[in-house]
């Protein structure tokens, strides 16, 4: 009991304290605890008076207790931390996969379809055009064949002015 | 980020126990008593109250000097709700057993909280 007294009243500075490093995995920061003795040994002097071995003995053990209970405390702090870390990418995740892709496939989804309208319209225009033409051509073809029935064309006619031929005018 | 500037110059081990454990703890180097006369270690026995040890535990987990907190499990049932309740990565919580009060898993918190985490994994 007096031990107890005598360890509890002489108590100044801590000669075991606790050193925190930084461990780097994958990209989380992380917290190590490091014990380590700073300065002289308090009680070094102790139980010089009585039972001298056993309370080396004590000291010792705790000390190695407190080893390891620091150890744990970095394995803890550690938990929490990446805990914190995973929520904060699933958060991240969730909002990519609700938010972000399905914009970016609604786009594309209307660029692909305004695509399709205009190369259908290009289609369309096209098919007209080559139908026009082969209608002139057509028309043409079956007026000279007229004209040559009823004997009206010669070689050497030059035609006037007027029935020069010249490109018609596409309308619609 | 603000993680690491909150436990850089955190130092010292705190303890909150019975006669027995404070002892061998202050035995092994733990205690420190700083200029204001703060201790970072409570020792409670059948005369210290609730309010006393919750005093303490705020205390602890409050000051910036702190890297780990230990506390006797059979004190950490005594307020429990505050212990569950806890949730900042540093102090460090560890619950310990006495000579009186073998650790017992089921009553730890941080325990419970990891496996909390697993649950949702």
């Amino acid at each position: 009991r007096s031990l107890n007294q005598a360890v509890l009243q002489n108590v100044n500075k801590a000669q075991i304290k606790v050193k925190t490093k930084n461990d780097n995995v994958a990209g989380v920061n992380l917290p190590v605890f490091e014990s380590f003795q700073d300065g002289a040994d308090s009680y070094e002097l102790a139980g010089l008076a009585k039972g001298g071995q056993q309370l080396k003995r004590l000291k010792a053990n705790y000390q190695k207790a407190i080893n390891l209970l620091v150890e744990l405390a970095s394995l803890q702090t550690s938990f929490i931390t990446l805990d914190e870390v995973i929520k904060t990418t699933n958060r991240r995740v969730n909002a990519i996969e609700h938010v972000i892709i399905p914009k970016i496939e609604r786009t594309l989804a209307y660029i692909i379809s305004e695509l399709d309208e205009l190369e259908r319209e290009e289609f369309y225009r096209l098919k007209k055009v080559q139908d026009k033409k082969k209608k002139i051509k057509k028309q043409k073809e079956e007026a000279a064949a007229e004209r040559k029935a009823k004997g009206l064309d010669t070689a050497d006619e030059g035609g006037d002015i007027f029935n020069e031929d010249h490109d018609e005018d596409l309308l619609f | 980020m603000a993680a690491e500037a909150a436990y850089k110059g955190r130092q010292l081990i705190a303890v909150i126990g019975d006669e027995d454990t404070v002892t061998g703890m202050l035995l092994a180097g733990v205690g420190h008593v700083d200029k204001k006369q703060k201790k970072n270690f409570l020792l409670v026995d059948n005369k210290t109250t609730v309010g006393q040890i919750e005093e303490a535990f705020l205390e602890f987990t409050t000051r910036t000097d702190i890297a780990v907190l230990m506390i006797n499990q059979h004190v950490a049932s005594d307020i429990r709700p505050i212990i569950e309740a806890y949730d900042q990565a540093f102090p460090a919580l560890l619950e310990i057993p006495s000579k009186d009060h073998p650790y017992d898993p089921k009553q730890d918190s941080m325990l419970k909280k990891i496996e909390k985490m697993f649950e949702r994994d």
